[in-house]
């Protein structure tokens, strides 16, 4: 190496450092694509699959318009298709009561969660507490050991106290339940929230006169608040797609969207665009959920990963 | 002795009364009494020793939820400032505790009974003839087996997020694009997915991956037939869910690493293996070791997808141990002896998680 600065990038050494790139560049496209086709193939086949008429099911087409006329017939089934909005469905009506349930239970128990396990987490990351034994570490894993409770565990002695408190088969009860299920993950992503916040913002606001709940409402909730964004996304997500509660502990009333999609799945045999447009609706509220906040659920699931 | 003191210091003046002590002591005994005396009488009117009562236990839920509100004001009541501080962390704690501890020893005396919901009588305690049949049967054993092999997968995802982590942190354009669309999957119910894939994409007459293998020369795709098949099959839909979950917290650790470490290792002239090998990996152990330990958590409660693509089929072989307590409550109405099964199952969680942490904080603090 005389030259200190090279001119001409055309040395043998070069271009193949340069054909190496290229390929590499190629390499990691070819597998960023064909990832993204796996992620996407499932989504695309249900959402075109509710706009297909049987032959096309049976002969396998796949492309919208190319191989075959999208119609409205799986959504018709739901009474969702533009010729059956205007009138009377049972099977809308239906639908939509599900709906409904599922948005009203996950939002519900989301805010429940990030509200008691917000607080939870300031008051950790901020004061020690003494409750008999416990100390401040010990109470935080209390909270954090609830994430490995198995929730057929608490199944059916739910099932038997809910018969008897009479909340079996109600709204209230489920959100009560998701709410536990999710207060562990709120718990874990505030306190790391709650850590990054210095506490020279209260104590500053404490010297002005405020309370120590006057400070935390006013001064740390407001700079909190992406953290809390990030856990109540992630908190509605998984109460919206829980099972296994739902399908166990609710019959009529308050049946949520996944017991739904679950029971038609048995006795639908090759009706498909049915079932492909009742699992459309199900999955198309989170989708859209994913693509304009994939920010705050990113930043969800990072907390608590890097120190 | 840093942690002795508070992180916020408050200074607290509360001059407290003896009476404003009194009035707070009376808020949460006179609301536990009133509890304790509603929860008495309904129990004596289900006992059938008095008619006066209610239909249901709700109005003592009530008079719980009362006691645990006074149980909070009288903090503030009695001890002033401190008790604001508590305010905080008590509320979940009640939550908590309520929902958690109370099923939890509710449900261990349901597993000594012989409690089934669909025989008249009650629960009898029929002391440890419960055990005696979960000892002897093959399927709860089969079940745990099964969890075995669940829980190994995981290894694979591992890669294959790491992989893909890996392939997001490199220099790419339409980084937001891909990461979107790899994300995806994890939002998607497992009920949905069951559809989706298992009973849609894998359906063997006209699922596009079952013609997909035929055009490749599999003459009679099934992949639901046999027990390996079907197991496999149930491993790849979750893996398909959960990978997003591990990718995330891969990748953000992976942006978190110092920069100048890596680029010292490529002035060096360490290949791009010998970077990863002996720099990227041992400073994405924590990070690793974190995605993996929830991720296993997470796959102990696997159940939604098996109950609605397999039902444990064929034969058992895809049974997780909650889809297979899940069928016994269903099929049976076995509640005593599915919450034994379920009682087992915590104790063998929590062993195992308190095991593999030991191990790993051993291993962690291990000198490279």
């Amino acid at each position: 190496m005389t030259d200190s600065t090279q001119i001409f990038h055309d040395n043998p050494s070069d271009t193949a450092r340069k054909a190496r790139r290229v390929v590499s560049r190629t390499v990691i496209y070819a597998l960023l694509l064909s990832w993204a086709v796996i992620c996407l193939f499932p989504i695309f086949w249900t959402l075109t699959t509710a706009f297909k008429l049987a032959p096309d099911v049976m002969k396998g087409n796949l492309i919208p318009w190319v191989d075959f006329t999208p119609r409205w017939k799986g959504w018709a089934s739901l009474g969702l298709s533009p010729d059956l909005i205007g009138e009377v469905s049972t099977v809308r009506e239906e639908f939509l009561k599900r709906f409904w349930n599922s948005t009203i239970v996950a939002v519900s128990a989301s805010a429940l969660a990030v509200a008691l396990g917000s607080l939870a987490a300031y008051g950790l990351s901020r004061f020690n507490y003494r409750f008999g034994f416990m100390r401040n570490s010990d109470i935080s894993f209390f909270f954090l050991s609830q994430m490995i409770l198995p929730p057929v565990v608490l199944a059916l002695p739910f099932l038997v106290l809910y018969k008897s408190l009479a909340l079996l088969d109600t709204r209230v009860g489920l959100i009560l339940l998701y709410t536990l299920m999710v207060l562990p993950i709120v718990v874990w992503i505030m306190r790391d929230q709650f850590q990054g916040i210095p506490v020279e913002l209260e104590e500053a606001a404490l010297v002005d006169g405020l309370g120590i709940w006057g400070a935390f409402l006013q001064i740390v909730l407001p700079l909190a608040l992406p953290g809390m964004v990030a856990a109540f996304i992630l908190s509605l997500v998984l109460c919206w797609n829980e099972y296994f509660f739902a399908a166990l502990l609710t019959s009529t009333d308050a049946k949520t969207l996944p017991v739904m999609v679950a029971s038609q799945t048995g006795s639908q045999g090759i009706n498909w665009w049915s079932m492909a447009a009742l699992s459309s609706a199900a999955i198309l509220p989170l989708i859209v959920v994913a693509i304009v906040l994939e920010r705050y659920i990113i930043k969800g699931m990072a907390a608590g990963a890097v120190k | 002795m840093e942690n002795e003191g508070d992180l916020l210091h408050t200074v607290t003046s509360d001059q407290i009364s003896p009476a404003r002590i009194r009035t707070g002591r009376l808020m949460t005994w006179g609301a536990a009494a009133l509890f304790a005396a509603l929860a008495l009488l309904q129990a004596l009117h289900e006992a059938g020793h008095i008619g006066a009562g209610f239909d249901s236990w709700r109005p003592v839920l009530y008079a719980y939820l009362l006691w645990a509100t006074a149980l909070c004001a009288a903090q503030v009541v009695t001890r002033g400032e401190k008790g604001k501080r508590s305010l905080f962390v008590l509320p979940a704690v009640l939550f908590v505790v309520s929902l958690v501890v109370f099923p939890l020893l509710f449900g261990l005396y349901i597993s000594f009974t012989d409690w089934n919901l669909a025989s008249q009588n009650g629960a009898r305690p029929n002391g440890t003839a419960n055990l005696v049949q979960m000892w002897n049967d093959a399927f709860y054993w089969n079940a745990l087996k099964n969890m075995v092999y669940y829980v190994l997968a995981v290894s694979v995802e591992y890669v294959i997020a790491f992989g893909l982590a890996l392939l997001l942190n490199a220099q790419i354009r339409a980084r937001k694009f891909f990461r979107v669309v790899f994300l995806l999957p994890l939002m998607l119910s497992p009920v949905a997915v069951s559809w989706m894939i298992g009973k849609s994409m894998l359906e063997v007459r006209f699922g596009p991956i079952a013609r997909a293998a035929r055009e490749l020369g599999w003459d009679s795709p099934s992949f639901f037939g046999s027990p390996e098949m079907a197991r496999f099959m149930i491993m790849a839909m979750d893996a398909w869910t959960f990978i997003p979950f591990m990718m995330i917290m891969l990748l953000a650790g992976l942006q978190a690493l110092p920069r100048e470490v890596i680029e010292a290792s490529k002035v060096d002239g360490a290949s791009a293996w010998q970077a990863f090998r002996e720099v990227i990996f041992p400073l994405m152990l924590p990070v690793s070791v974190t995605a993996v330990v929830i991720r296993i958590i997470f796959k102990l409660k696997l159940a939604d997808i098996i109950i609605n693509v397999t039902s444990g089929g064929p034969g058992g072989a895809t049974d997780s141990v909650t889809s297979f307590i899940f069928r016994e409550y269903r099929d049976r109405s076995n509640v005593g002896y599915g919450t034994l099964l379920a009682m087992v199952y915590l104790v063998l969680i929590i062993l195992f998680v308190t095991a593999l942490l030991k191990l790993v904080s051993r291993w962690m603090e291990r000198p490279a």
